[in-house]
């Protein structure tokens, strides 16, 4: 029963950061804004759901795979988040700023 | 060598996530066959660049480290959550993207960073110069204030995380 509660804890903590993060991504102003809200919010929110489910399975053998499937997912989020962003630069998109920060050439790609 | 190991390795990881689907010592045979194809299909893939110098890796005190690390991480990867959360309700941003040099020398503490620092608080890893080993990192919030100074302080923009990276497999 215990588990049960933590189990369902878990599950709605992991569907509202999800939920963050499709908001985020309609509400921030840039393409690197948005990259934020995807690349932590739902990376947090599908490891909270899947511990949820984990906890929910008890221990049997599918839990070690969920259980895999969750460090694949911590690994392979920011390398895939990093990949885009780069590509973004890479083909020369600036970002949005509220006002100049940063000399120019400090935001282009240097090679 | 690196062939083998990394096959190996990897027919390993698809076994343990198979296991249990049958009954030929818990696996059933197509498993055992696909695996063993997509396990020479990734080695042969990736065997120039798995493995490479990453012997270090071995060495069970690094280990101890990552493991001690998950718990400022995941408290960093919780509180990045929040953050975000509140930036999406309000709207208080002040994006830009700003270098870092925080001076590491492998390859893997460098990943290390890099994801790191994605998933913690206000910061994205975009790009890296592997000839110095920076870091350029958009920042959801710039303040002003840290890019004065040059040579710049990563720890406002990423706490103590180089540090970490450092330790782990510098």
């Amino acid at each position: 029963m215990a588990g049960m509660i933590i189990a369902i804890v878990l599950m709605v903590a992991g569907v509202f950061f999800l939920t963050v993060s499709a908001l985020g991504l309609l509400r921030f102003p840039d393409f690197y804004a948005r990259t934020h809200a995807v690349g932590k919010s739902e990376t947090l929110g599908s490891i909270l759901t899947l511990s949820g489910l984990a906890v929910y399975n008890g221990l049997e053998l599918s839990t070690v795979k969920i259980l895999f499937i969750l460090g694949f997912v911590l690994v392979a989020n920011p390398t895939a988040t990093h990949a885009i962003a780069r590509a973004a630069l890479r083909t020369g998109l600036q970002p949005w700023t509220r006002k100049k920060v940063e000399p120019r050439e400090k935001r282009t790609e240097p090679s | 060598m690196r062939f083998l190991v990394t096959a190996i390795v990897a027919y390993l990881l698809y076994l343990l996530l198979t296991i249990g689907s049958g009954t030929l010592l818990l696996w059933n045979a197509a498993e055992l066959i696909i695996g063993a194809i997509f396990a020479l299909v990734v080695a042969a893939l990736v065997k120039n660049r798995y493995l490479k110098r990453s012997l270090r890796m071995l060495n069970p005190v690094r280990w101890f480290i990552w493991f001690i690390y998950l718990f400022p991480f995941l408290f960093a990867m919780a509180q990045a959550n929040v953050d975000v959360a509140y930036r999406v309700l309000t709207g208080r941003i002040n994006p830009g993207i700003v270098k870092i040099s925080p001076k590491l020398k492998t390859d893997m503490a460098l990943t290390i960073l890099a994801n790191s620092i994605t998933l913690t608080p206000g910061t994205l890893s975009i790009n890296v110069d592997e000839e110095t080993n920076d870091l350029y990192v958009h920042w959801i919030n710039v303040k002003p204030e840290v890019l004065k100074e040059m040579p710049r302080d990563y720890h406002p923009i990423c706490n103590s995380f180089p540090d970490w990276a450092r330790r782990i497999a510098g």
